[in-house]
């Protein structure tokens, strides 16, 4: 789900970094009032998990591979506005230092990943759980549906900045200039592949750390529900 | 032992078996994600490679590219494996300190 440089288009890059500026600025905001000096380790945690899971390509044979993303944990355990700092610094430090993800494509891919996928995360888990207690088992399937669902949406609007490029640019000769691919073959790629099988993944892992958390430190959980949103 | 520790410890495990995620895709054949085509992929593709694209795909040059050592490129899976790793405790150290010092500002002072 890491666009590269080149995919998108300067309009779709521009838009979606202005899009950003303002939801970096308000976390940064929002957590300066809410995260606890104490919490900042989990921050840490939070975002080197998300770093190494996405280093875990899970193979589709013979097709393409994906990885879970790790950002349904990471607003779980520290609120949506913590984790959408802690998921935007690995994908930065992916993007310069690796080249996974483009630079030009840092505001789109903090989109998909580090807001959309977070948020719809975030509020699905808390749907589900409504007031159960932390170590309730209901708690361990709200952060497996929420996984499964946030990394499909976040996949989804992927898909669509992908497949908006035929639509925005084309050379004279009718070739694409960016990519190449419209809405009808990238939302049944992407979505396809999460589905299937990427958003599984994502779901057992959420799920599993939560299951482990309840039973090695609720605390951290009880701490994690009192976070504003 | 604190949670936190655990959890660290737990990344390190992570970090070790970080290298299946270059072999499974390797032993099942699967090639790049959908829509991370190198230039020449995408050639393959579609036969010729969008102009913009080619413009911008060269508007950075990564110091790991794609978590490796330049110019590792036709190495085999093991230096690979040995690179990803490296790459996988280089990017958390610089992930954490990034963290802890944002941390500084963004955080209310404890209660």
């Amino acid at each position: 789900m890491h666009i590269p440089d080149g995919y998108l288009g300067p309009a779709t890059c521009g838009v979606l970094y202005a899009v950003m500026l303002p939801i970096w600025a308000f976390a940064s905001k929002i957590v300066k009032k809410t995260l606890r000096s104490r919490q900042v380790p989990m921050l840490a945690i939070a975002a080197a998990f998300s770093f190494v899971i996405m280093m875990f390509n899970v193979p589709i044979p013979g097709g393409t591979t994906g990885h879970a993303v790790g950002a349904v944990l990471a607003a779980i355990l520290l609120g949506p506005w913590a984790a959408c700092i802690a998921v935007t610094v690995a994908l930065v430090v992916q993007a310069l230092l690796f080249g996974d993800g483009g630079i030009t494509a840092i505001g789109a891919n903090c989109f998909n990943m580090a807001f959309v996928e977070v948020f719809v995360g975030y509020y699905i888990y808390k749907i589900i759980s409504g007031h159960s207690s932390v170590i309730s088992a209901r708690r361990v399937i709200a952060a497996g549906i929420a996984g499964y669902v946030a990394i499909n949406i976040a996949a989804f609007s992927a898909a669509v900045l992908f497949g908006i490029q035929p639509l925005l640019h084309r050379a004279a000769s009718g070739e694409s200039l960016y990519c190449p691919y419209g809405l009808n073959v990238a939302i049944p790629a992407m979505l396809g592949e999460h589905m299937l099988i990427f958003g599984w993944v994502e779901a057992i892992v959420t799920a599993m750390v939560i299951k482990y958390l309840q039973k090695q430190d609720p605390n951290i959980l009880e701490t994690a529900e009192e976070v504003i949103e | 032992m604190k949670t936190t520790t655990k959890l660290w410890i737990g990344l390190g495990i992570f970090i070790l078996l970080s290298p299946l995620g270059l072999m499974l895709p390797e032993l099942f054949k699967a090639g790049d994600a959908w829509g991370e085509w190198g230039t020449d992929g995408i050639k393959e593709l579609i036969g010729y490679i969008p102009r913009g694209l080619e413009k911008l795909s060269s508007f950075w040059s990564a110091p790991m590219p794609d978590y490796a050592f330049k110019g590792w490129e036709e190495k085999g899976l093991t230096h690979l494996s040995f690179a990803y790793i490296i790459s996988a405790v280089l990017g958390i150290i610089i992930i954490t300190a990034v963290i802890l010092l944002l941390g500084k500002f963004i955080s209310k002072k404890e209660d």
